[in-house]
């Protein structure tokens, strides 16, 4: 039976992230749907991130924080943990810290508690704000100062704040998330609006958000297998690499919290196995065992294609 | 949807003067206005006003290469002044055009097929244009059979069912749409179906409202490739929406603007 084979016009966009070395991290550059060896190329392994915040994570399950033991305690420690644990390639550094309804640190502390991190790590780094529009707009551009010279990604950018950010990015020579609620048509205008302010569009990740297993997993999935058909055809405001919040969407289920570790580890991996199958290029996660499952994972999938 | 950019023709007066004078710069600034316009490839026409056809159509794709790498639709009545552009062509051409005669299919086809290039057909033959669908429709067939018969994909075939000024042939335009969508059946892979465009307001006061209001309803017919004006932008919004609600783009609120921007 002759195999009937998709065409692809336009690859995805490969998006370099960490200082130009041996550590820097390729994602991107696919010519064929996840894993689909015999239509096309994945000259780039999906990408596993660890996930730790810059204070104690305050709403976390205790299962999951038992697990981290002391480290969380101490960001630095932390990140250093996860990393040893994990042997992830990208650390995620969200500043939770700042958010107002959590410790609401300053701009300068928070800064002060992210340079003690960059100096003790030695991979990429992501880092996320805090999710508070007014504060992440004073916070977002100092972070990325602070980092210029490291080709970071940062985030978030939002239909409804995506100016500071953007602006700051390409001022320090980072990349980019864009973020769109499980919307294409939100995604690719918003993929527009920052590439009008001359932001370069293979220096963006989108982040069509995370929906957990049993949470409207599968929107998530039929939107980026949507854009990504699109971004084939050749439309080139959806031909980003996508990044996926494993880990925040699968703890905060029910499910994860009340399984008991096994439970919610369980749950990160299946949702991250199947936004790895819909497009994910970059996942992050939360659990050391759930991120060093998936690192196996991918190598058992990318075998396929040798 | 293939744009091909219609105003690289030798009909109209300061391109026939330019040619006559080479001055290349006028051709490669139509050239780059049409590809910007969003034009994917430039159709090139010498006109009737030439002395040295041959030589005027190595001369216009030399210097259109030049500036851009579309891909470029040679127009000539002429098979010998088509072929002049082909050895000199860089990308994939496209040839205008052949009837359905069978000698001059024969022609068109083997240098097609010598230049790997792809071939409009024309829905007609020695008696002229039909001016019923099932006539269309037989002659396009004939057309299918013949590109068969060379080897030349059906992909690589364009069949337009010759589009008649709306003061000429009112009561055919109808028919025009239905041949349409009947030429996308003839066979698999559906052959590509193109018309010139602008053929349907000629001499009317109102071009640019017929012009897009044909297309549209022509794309949702199944037309793929259409010979027009790229730099009439009411023409080319019309298109991408016609694109859009085909659900061949992703909907997003700058769509005009995404579009212009692939």
């Amino acid at each position: 039976m002759e195999l009937l084979k998709e065409k692809c016009a336009s690859p995805i966009n490969e998006l370099l992230i960490g200082k130009i070395g041996p550590g820097a991290v390729k994602v991107g550059g696919q010519t064929c749907m996840p894993f689909l060896f015999q239509e096309g190329r994945m000259p780039n392994v999906p990408i596993v991130a660890v996930e730790i915040l810059d204070c104690e994570p305050a709403d976390w399950p205790e299962d999951l924080v038992k697990t981290l033991g002391l480290s969380v305690k101490d960001p630095v420690a932390w990140a250093k943990y996860a990393l040893a644990e994990t042997h992830a390639k990208i650390l995620c550094i969200r500043l939770q810290g700042a958010h107002p309804d959590w410790l609401n640190r300053s701009s300068d502390e928070t800064v002060s508690v992210l340079k003690s991190i960059a100096c003790a790590v030695d991979v990429p780094l992501i880092v996320i704000g805090c999710g508070d529009d007014e504060k992440d707009n004073d916070l977002m551009p100092k972070v990325s100062q602070t980092l210029k010279g490291h080709n970071a990604l940062l985030g978030m950018a939002s239909q409804n704040n995506y100016k500071t950010i953007a602006a700051t990015c390409l001022a320090d020579g980072h990349s980019l998330i864009t973020e769109s609620p499980i919307d294409v048509n939100i995604a690719k205008q918003l993929n527009i609006l920052v590439s009008d302010m001359g932001f370069d569009p293979t220096r963006i990740a989108m982040h069509p958000t995370t929906a957990s297993l049993g949470y409207g997993m599968e929107y998530t999935y039929s939107i980026m297998e949507r854009s990504r058909l699109a971004a084939f055809m050749g439309d080139k405001m959806l031909a980003m690499p996508f990044i996926l919040f494993i880990g925040q969407e699968t703890w905060r289920t029910k499910e994860s919290k009340d399984g008991g570790v096994a439970g919610g580890v369980n749950w990160e991996i299946s949702t991250a196995v199947s936004m790895l199958q819909a497009g994910a290029d970059i996942i992050v996660m939360r659990h050391p065992g759930a991120a060093k499952s998936m690192t196996k994972f991918i190598e058992l999938l990318m075998r396929r294609g040798k | 949807m293939l744009v091909i950019g219609e105003l690289i023709n030798g009909m109209f007066r300061d391109v026939a003067k330019a040619i006559q004078n080479r001055e290349s710069d006028i051709i490669q600034h139509l050239a780059e206005e049409q590809v910007s316009a969003g034009a994917k490839a430039l159709d090139i026409n010498i006109g009737p006003y030439s002395k040295d056809p041959k030589a005027d159509m190595k001369w216009l794709v030399e210097s259109i290469q030049k500036t851009t790498d579309v891909s470029l639709c040679l127009d000539s009545p002429r098979t010998d002044v088509i072929e002049e552009g082909l050895k000199v062509a860089k990308s994939k051409a496209i040839i205008n055009s052949t009837s359905a005669d069978d000698e001059e299919m024969d022609e068109v086809f083997t240098i097609a097929k010598k230049y790997k290039a792809q071939v409009i057909g024309l829905a007609m033959d020695k008696s002229g244009v039909p001016n019923d669908q099932s006539k269309r429709v037989e002659l396009a067939a004939k057309i299918i059979a013949k590109a068969m018969d060379f080897g030349i994909a059906t992909e690589d075939l364009y069949l337009d069912p010759i589009l008649l000024p709306i003061n000429v042939g009112q009561d055919q335009e109808k028919t025009i749409i239905e041949s349409i969508r009947e030429f996308r059946q003839l066979c698999t892979p559906a052959p590509n179906t193109i018309v010139g465009l602008s053929n349907i307001s000629q001499g009317t006061k109102t071009r640019s409202i017929i012009n897009r209001t044909f297309l549209t309803m022509a794309m949702a017919n199944g037309l793929s490739a259409a010979i027009l004006d790229p730099l009439d932008r009411d023409l080319m919004d019309a298109l991408i929406t016609a694109e859009l609600i085909l659900n061949k783009n992703i909907y997003c609120e700058s769509f005009l603007e995404a579009y212009r921007k692939k």
